[in-house]
Order: C-alpha cells, then structure tokens, then sequence
C-alpha cells in the first residue's frame, strides 16, 4: 500500500496525455499520408534522436515520465542521450558505443522474446 | 463527369472517390489506447523507484517489461486485432517495435530458424534500429566537438 | 477461328465448360454465397505446416474434386493451364506435379483464371484436344507474407484494400457438351493510368477492365445490353463504382447488369473486408460455385466474364512505380450462335 501511496497521480495522468497525443501524430500519420507504419517507426526514432540530441526531449520526459520515453520518440532520444554521455566520458569512441548501450535492454529484449515467440507459436489469420 | 484520359486526371478523381479511414476514430482510439500503455509503463516505472532501483536501470526495465508483454500478445494472436483497433496506440510504443520484430520472426518460422526466424526477425524492424542507430553515431559525433 | 477487330478471336468450334469445381477457405464459408462452393475448410492451413502446402493442397483438391464431379480422369486431359499468384507459381506447379498432365504455367496475377480460359479454349478450337483442364488458387496467408506484412503484425487496413480470397477453382473444356459455350475471347491490353498505391488494387485495375470492354464491343459489335450480366474479377466496391463511372464517359451504360466478384464474394458489413475480395481464387471460386450453375440452371444465358489483374511486385512497389492493370474477357453463352 505504501507503494501506491507514493504515485504521483498528476504524473501519471501527465504521462496519459503525453503517450496519447503522440501516438495520435502517428495515427494522423498512417491515416492522412500513404506511410507504411514501418516507415512512420523510422520517422519517430530519427525526431526522438534529433530532439534528444539538441537536449529539448528531456524537457518532456521531466514533464510525463513514461509517457515520453514509452513512444519510440523516447527510444530516439535514449539512443541520443546515450551517444552524448558516453562521448563525455569516452571521447569519439563513446559515439560508437553510447547509443546502442542505452538502448541494449529494450533491442536484446525484442530479439529474445521474439525468438521465443516463434519457438511457440504458429502464425494464424486475423479472424476479423 | 468529364472523360478521364491522363494519370494526373485519373488519380485526382480516385483520391476523391476512394473512402477515407475515419480519423476522428481512429485518433480516439489512438489516443486512449497509447495513452494507457504509456501510463502502464509509467507504473511499473514508480514501482521499481520505490523498490529503490535508480532512474535508468527503471527505464530499461520498463522498455522490457513491455516488449515482454507485447511478444506474449502477439504470440497468443491478440496483438494484430488489438493494433487494427487502436492504430497508432500500439504501433508508437515500444510496443509496436517489439510487435514488429516478434510476428516475421513468427510468420517466417516456416522457412526454419537460421534463415527464417534469424533472418526474417528485422524485415520490418531493421530500418528503425540502422536509422536510430545511425542517427545516435552522428549525434555522438557531433557531441565530440562540442565538448 | 477467326480474328474480330484488334483484339478478339471468334471461335469456330466453342468448347463447352463440362464442369467445375471450388473449394474455399473459412472466411469465404461465412460468404453469402458459400452454399454454392463444393467444399468450405474450416481451417486455412487445412493439416498442412505452411501456408504455400496449404494452398497447393486447397488447389490439387479442387482438381481431385472436378474429376470426381466430372467422370474423368487424369488421363482423360489433354493439356492443363493453371497459375496462381505466388513467386514462380508455385502452388499451382506443386499442386500439378502427380498428375502427369501436359502443363502450362501462367502468371496474369488475378486475372489468371480467363487467361487459362481464352488459351484453352484455343487449344480446344484446334479440334486436336478432347478436354482441358483450367485451374487458379490464391490463399490470404501466403499472399499477406509475400506481398504485404506477417499476419501478426498489428496494422489497420485501409479502406480501399481488398481481401485476398482463399480458395481454388477450376473448369475442364470439352469438345463435347451441351455448354455453356465459350464463344468469344478478347485478351487485354495492359493499361496503366499512374495509381501507385498498392492498397487500392480496384482502382488500378478499373482502367484495364474498361479497355477490354470497350474493346469486345466495338469488335463484336455487341452492346452491354446483349449480356445477362457483365462479371468482373475482383475490382471490388470501390473498382466497381469506378468503372460504372469511366464505362460512363464512353456512353456504356454498365449500372444494369454488371457485377463484381470481389463484391459478391464478401457481405462487406458483416465480414470487414473493406473494398471486397481479391485474388486468382476470387473470379474462379465465384465463377466455377456460382455463376456456373445459374447458367446451367438456365437464369443466365449470355455471360460477359472479365478477370482484372495488377501486374505488379512488392519489388517495384518499393521502387515507386505504378500499377499496370489487365483484363481478359470471354464471352459465355448457352448457345453457340
């Protein structure tokens, strides 16, 4: 109880908000141009790198939490923020290594459970 | 109606003709549906600070959490329906990165798992990590003159 | 035979359509009009591991299925025209390896199943062949992996894309037989009036269909009104709304008797199929389970079937070219005069 004690509620309805509008730009997206959602995905990653790397994207994780990270816009600017870090530390080397270092959980965990995915399903027709 | 002869003519009338996807919908259920995994993410996120984990280590296990989650729905064939409803709300998450590496590796699981699984995983996915990557590379290395 | 204007052959000796047969995957049984199939699969992958062995079965099936109905065996067939919509053909190639048939491949994407009409029916005019036999199959899950996404990817369909119909039909030709009678051919010429996106096939293809029409007429001399109905492949709601209009600025007035099969194949409220059904199994499932036994059954006696194909690849979609679409059209009639 404690625990849900210490939620900040008026972050999480920040977050909400945030997530949802962003995912409506990639909604208006799919819906108003011809763009495959695979290319509406590079769309994002590359803004979320960009507005991560001038600094501004931080701003909106202050203010949202999970509703900025969450959006591939979140994961752009993790990949961004990481390169900027590790280049401090690690000179030209940590461009190389930083970005994809920040991000190493969510890719490792894509590849893997889609590994294990495949281990157990089968691929089914949408019934719809 | 005038007679169509050209291209020009011809796809101006068709993309007056053709239906159009309903979009005040569609974005509602965008919205509510992104706003909610967002918000998902957002509590496990709490949970794990008040574990006591530090902020990073809370973002990483959150992004994992939800690709978890988003490889279970796909796996149990609920994903696509629950993409074809929410659009956008699914696909702009991480949720929509890992839905999209999960379900070729799943569809080309015919093909076996060195050349199907293996290597059929990243057809859809493959181009956000080489332009994300490859963005952060530039970033990083703009970053080196500047500090 | 004999060569009418530019594009349409007469035929001197026209084969009749001894029989047909349709087998058709699980959305299709929820079609209104599943009851005319012969066999409706409760399950797309039909015991197979793969959705291509599915097809492949679904179609060798509906041959089995035509040789039954019809008393004839393999060896009873002279020559076989078949095609379907995978690369190389290959359900359509697998599904004829046992049966020690004279084969032709034919790729003419969805209108694949005229094309093996008008070409049998040729061979048939030679008088040199008793029967041949002409098949297409197409199946939803190995089209959507080879020409759009893995099924369990969580996209929208938009609303001008069309619903690959899973299923196989086939037809033999006979030399002998009381018909229906293939009369007429006239083969398409390929049209493309710039539509790029390859979620709107009926567009892409609408101007094709209207080509081969106009042309049949002004080499037949026939008019619209001379068909009991005027069937097109799979143009779909949006296809066939097209086409009514473009038929229009010609002076055709099509909004009588003309259908489409994608239209027909699906209850588009109920099925959420968008523009309707497509694919090489869409006009052969429709002809050979419905339209087929009207004709027999005497409601229809003058028949214009136009099969509609895009000709294209994801290949040359990626590299932003436009849709060429084709159509083929023959005329089918109860009476060879």
């Amino acid at each position: 109880m404690d625990y849900l004690q210490s939620i900040d509620w008026g972050l999480m309805l920040r977050c909400f908000i945030v997530g949802g509008l962003i995912c409506i730009i990639g909604q208006l997206l799919l819906d108003k141009t011809k763009l495959t959602s695979a290319r509406i995905l590079v769309i994002f990653v590359t803004t979320g790198v960009l507005l991560g790397g001038l600094g501004i994207y931080q701003y909106l994780i202050d203010f949202a939490g999970c509703g900025a990270t969450v959006p591939l816009f979140g994961f752009g600017a993790n990949l961004a923020k990481g390169a900027i870090e590790a280049v401090e530390t690690q000179g030209l080397l940590g461009a190389f290594i930083g970005g994809v270092k920040a991000a190493s959980g969510g890719i490792a965990a894509a590849i893997f459970f889609g590994y294990i995915a495949s281990l157990l399903a089968k691929p089914k027709i949408k019934k719809q | 109606m005038n007679p169509i002869e050209t291209p020009k003519e011809y796809n101006k009338y068709v993309e007056a003709k053709a239906p159009k996807s309903p979009i005040l919908k569609d974005c509602f259920n965008a919205f509510w549906v992104g706003g909610l995994i967002c918000s998902i993410g957002q509590f496990i996120l709490e949970f794990c600070l008040y574990k006591g984990l530090d902020q990073t280590s809370a973002s990483t296990i959150v992004s994992i959490c939800l690709v978890a989650i988003s490889a279970l729905l796909t796996a149990l064939n609920i994903f696509n329906k629950l993409g074809k409803f929410a659009g956008a709300g699914t696909l702009v998450p991480i949720t929509g990165f890992a839905n999209s590496i999960v379900s070729p590796a799943i569809e080309y699981k015919s093909e076996g798992y060195i050349m199907g699984v293996g290597a059929k995983m990243f057809t859809v996915a493959g181009p956000v990590l080489v332009f994300g990557i490859s963005a952060s590379v530039i970033v990083g290395i703009i970053a080196c003159f500047f500090v | 035979m004999k060569k009418l204007g530019n594009q349409t052959l007469k035929l001197d000796y026209p084969p009749t359509i001894l029989n047909t047969a349709s087998i058709v995957g699980p959305k299709e049984s929820e079609s209104p009009l599943a009851q005319y199939f012969d066999k409706c699969l409760d399950d797309e992958f039909w015991g197979e591991k793969t959705w291509e062995k599915a097809e492949t079965k679904i179609f060798k099936e509906t041959v089995n299925t035509l040789f039954a109905k019809s008393g004839l065996s393999a060896k009873d067939i002279d020559y076989s025209f078949a095609g379907d919509l995978l690369n190389q053909c290959i359900s359509s190639n697998f599904g004829m390896r046992d049966s020690n048939i004279p084969f032709f491949g034919l790729f003419g994407a969805c209108s694949t199943f005229v094309e093996s009409l008008c070409i049998g029916s040729v061979f048939m005019d030679s008088l040199a062949c008793n029967n041949v036999l002409c098949a297409t199959s197409s199946h939803f899950c190995s089209a959507e992996k080879q020409f759009r996404f893995p099924l369990e990817l969580g996209n929208q369909r938009t609303p001008t894309s069309q619903w690959t119909v899973t299923g196989a039909g086939a037809a033999i030709l006979s030399k002998k037989g009381l018909g229906p009678y293939i009369t007429h051919i006239t083969p398409g010429i390929i049209t493309d009036l710039g539509i790029k996106d390859a979620n709107n096939m009926g567009a892409a293809m609408a101007p094709a269909a209207l080509s081969t029409i106009l042309s049949h007429f002004e080499d037949t001399g026939r008019t619209a009104e001379y068909y009991d109905a005027i069937i097109t492949g799979d143009l779909g709601h949006l296809g066939k709304s097209i086409l009514i209009d473009l038929a229009k600025t010609k002076g055709i007035n099509l909004s009588e008797n003309y259908e489409d099969c994608g239209v027909l194949m699906f209850d588009k409220n109920k099925q959420d199929t968008h523009s309707g059904g497509s694919g090489c199994a869409c006009i052969a499932t429709v002809f050979s389970g419905y339209l087929y036994k009207l004709m027999k059954q005497g409601h229809l006696n003058k028949l214009l079937l136009i099969a509609t194909g895009a000709l294209m690849n994801s290949t040359t979609s990626q590299q932003g070219e436009s849709i060429p679409g084709i159509a083929h059209a023959i005329s089918i009639e109860m009476s060879k005069e």
